[in-house]
């Protein structure tokens, strides 16, 4: 008796090894710019395939690579000054310690490189770093006669980015609004910005990118249950199925027909997983760029719009009970 | 090892064991919880105590097992009730020397008071804490600095029950005395000293925040909150603006608040949730932190508190710090000892969970003469 189906698994179940793939060579000089011997790793194979490398860097890869890493070093040296260049503390205190933005009192100005300056250099690093990176998907997108669909997918990413480092910042006249490079720092940002600006909660773009993170979520586990659902009949070659529908494609839309009488198509899913995936930084960015610029207290901007309910009468403390009786000391 | 037959046995007939082994073990061993939950309690049940209108979600929950204990230190305090004068005893202003706080009080009310305070303050070291190991006739000298800070602190003491009334009276009369803060202990628990900067190499905001420490109460937030909110009359806890539309540059604009400023008004609230083992929600309603029309009753006495811990800091404790030796000072600017709403609350609501700390001592409540009913 086996109660255990061979595709209920969490691991890819087929892993193909062989004669490392170089990839397509059509103009003699493609192969120039793929680096690094291609290896097998069994781990990986778990998760995707099982073939690590070559990678294709270009210029943009290398820029890109490049200014990442002098980004995390100018953070981490920061870090490391910080606790007297110890490093043990350096270690205990990893996730507590940050690289902050300027302190208020500089404004746009060139700030001090103890108070804020090194932030500033080392944010100039990142957003090359990022912008060659969106490039590079770009680039690499054209050369394999792809649609730009990845590229136009990590720019609404990187539209939150430089909301958040960049416009609205320079917006509000201050380097000291940028977000600190640091684990619990950053953290404390998040809370502090939505308490400073009386609620985030009320500002209806942060609920349109909580609508669509959520809704990408729900999205992604029906996509990725239905799919593997119909993975013995072939589910898992969708595109094949785009155009030429199988009894897998025809399962799963009869599926979700039947449950709540509508259904996605093998196309149209993939449409509404990009969507509610891109559109979730997009309208997120929105809102943090309203926030300070346009918006200054959402709870009360809330009520001027009407959607903060108010309590009319009394609050009724006195019938709230004491705290003798919370801590069991009264009769 | 085992028979043959055996061994041929289940050769000819394989069975998958661990299925239902696996089975039966994850169900049984839930079935076993599940009666020792139901049998013996849940060791992490929960009570919440309510703070805002219904609909609200205004609650502070707490652990049973906390909720229900009895602070400690409860039992171990020691009273004693006056004795009532008849109004031609001598004074001890008149009977002994350098009596500068206490002389309105009979000889027999004047001794309690120091017998109580030794067992609240120095039990183990007695009355030579104070007076040092001489006659008693010597006891009116000033030359031990724990006498010159204890007469100090009688008059904060006196100060905190006559001038804060409405905050150590707020919800019933209890009051202070010396032992709400000392506890049988020389030196009172939970007292802070400065900290700040905590980072080297760095200025501004960077120098006081994103590091561990007591004082951010193991947070990246600002160590430096208590420093700024709790010793200075003029510093100004609130960071919101009240329209919905305010220009200006936040840290520039005068009245417009900045991100770092909110995040070390966080740290304090922090400290002030910790203090008394509550949540935000016990004076607030989380939605609009700032709103006047949706803070509960708490909000207004934590308001006075801390006036009341700044007018401590202030008049009483920091000028003390020349008196004291060395080893009672700060471990790194060497600044005086100085008090704050977990020095008193200790983690509870009401400190002592609302012991009366004054009725046995009207000594304590007035600058004036006693009054003893």
């Amino acid at each position: 008796m086996s109660i255990k189906a061979e595709y209920q698994n969490i691991f890819t179940q087929v892993q193909v090894q062989g004669t490392p793939e170089w990839g397509m060579d059509d103009s003699g000089q493609l192969l120039e710019e793929r680096v690094g011997n291609p290896w097998f790793s069994k781990l990986a194979g778990l998760f995707g395939n099982a073939q690590i490398g070559p990678i294709y860097l270009g210029w943009t890869g290398m820029v890109s690579l490049l200014t990442g890493a002098i980004w995390f070093v100018i953070v981490g040296l920061n870090m490391l000054a910080q606790v007297g260049y110890s490093f043990p503390e350096f270690i205990r205190q990893l996730f507590w310690l940050a690289l902050e933005p300027p302190s208020p009192e500089y404004g746009l100005r060139i700030p001090p490189l103890n108070d804020g300056g090194w932030y500033i250099i080392a944010s100039f690093f990142l957003l090359v770093s990022v912008m060659t990176w969106l490039l590079r998907s770009y680039l690499l997108a054209a050369n394999h006669k792809m649609g730009k669909h990845v590229f136009w997918a990590f720019a609404s990413a990187v539209w939150l980015f430089l909301v958040l480092g960049l416009f609205r910042p320079i917006l509000m006249g201050s380097w000291s609004e940028a977000v600190p490079y640091g684990i619990f720092p950053h953290l404390d940002w998040t809370t502090a910005f939505s308490i400073r600006y009386g609620n985030l909660y009320y500002n209806p773009f942060h609920c349109l990118s909580i609508v669509f993170l959520y809704g990408s979520v729900l999205l992604f586990c029906m996509h990725g249950a239905t799919i593997l659902a119909v993975t013995r009949y072939g589910g898992d070659r969708e595109l094949e199925q785009i155009y030429d529908r199988g009894t897998a494609t025809e399962r799963a839309a009869l599926f979700w027909r039947w449950t709540m009488g509508f259904n996605a198509t093998m196309e149209g899913i993939h449409r509404w997983a990009i969507w509610f995936a891109m559109l979730t930084p997009i309208t997120g960015g929105i809102g943090i760029l309203l926030t300070g610029t346009v918006v200054d207290n959402w709870f009360i901007w809330a009520q001027e719009h009407n959607f903060a309910p108010m309590y009319d009468g009394a609050y009724g403390y006195e019938d709230y009970g004491s705290y003798e009786a919370f801590i069991g000391k009264e009769n | 090892m085992l028979p043959k037959w055996f061994d041929q046995w289940n050769k000819s007939n394989p069975t998958n064991i661990f299925g239902p082994a696996i089975l039966v073990g994850a169900v049984g061993g839930a079935l076993f919880v599940a009666i020792l939950l139901i049998t013996w309690g849940n060791p992490a049940q929960t009570s919440s105590m309510q703070t805002g209108p219904r609909g609200t979600g205004m609650s502070v929950p707490e652990f049973d097992v906390s909720r229900l204990a009895p602070d400690p230190t409860i039992e171990a305090y020691y009273t004693e009730e006056p004795y009532v004068p008849e109004g031609d005893e001598p004074l001890a202003r008149d009977i002994y020397e350098n009596v500068q706080v206490l002389g309105d009080l009979t000889e027999d009310n004047f001794n309690r008071l120091m017998l109580a305070m030794t067992q609240w303050v120095s039990p183990e070291q007695g009355c030579a804490y104070c007076h040092g190991n001489v006659d008693i006739e010597e006891y009116g000298q000033d030359n031990v600095y724990t006498k010159v800070v204890s007469r100090r602190m009688i008059q904060m003491t006196q100060n905190l029950n006559e001038g804060w009334d409405a905050h150590v009276n707020a919800v019933a009369e209890v009051g202070v005395n010396c032992y709400t803060c000392h506890r049988g202990q020389n030196v009172p628990s939970d007292i802070w000293f400065n900290v700040t900067p905590v980072n080297e190499r760095v200025d501004g905001w960077a120098a006081v925040q994103n590091r561990a420490t007591s004082m951010s109460q193991s947070t990246s937030l600002p160590s430096s909150a208590l420093e700024v909110y709790l010793t200075d009359y003029d510093s100004q806890v609130n960071v919101h603006d009240l329209d919905s539309r305010v220009a200006g540059v936040p840290g520039l604009t005068e009245g417009v608040h900045t991100i770092q400023k909110t995040e070390m008004t966080y740290s304090l609230m922090n400290y002030f949730s910790n203090s008394l083992g509550v949540n935000c929600l016990f004076c607030h309603n989380s939605r609009a932190f700032y709103d006047p029309g949706q803070y509960t009753p708490q909000w207004g006495i934590a308001q006075l508190g801390r006036q009341m811990v700044i007018e401590m800091n202030q008049e009483y404790l920091i000028p003390l710090r020349d008196t004291y030796p060395e080893n009672r000072l700060g471990p790194i600017y060497g600044d005086a000892p100085k008090a704050a709403c977990r020095t008193c609350h200790k983690g509870y609501q009401r400190p002592l969970q609302g012991m009366n700390m004054t009725d046995d001592w009207p000594e304590l409540v007035t600058t004036d003469a006693p009054v003893y009913e």
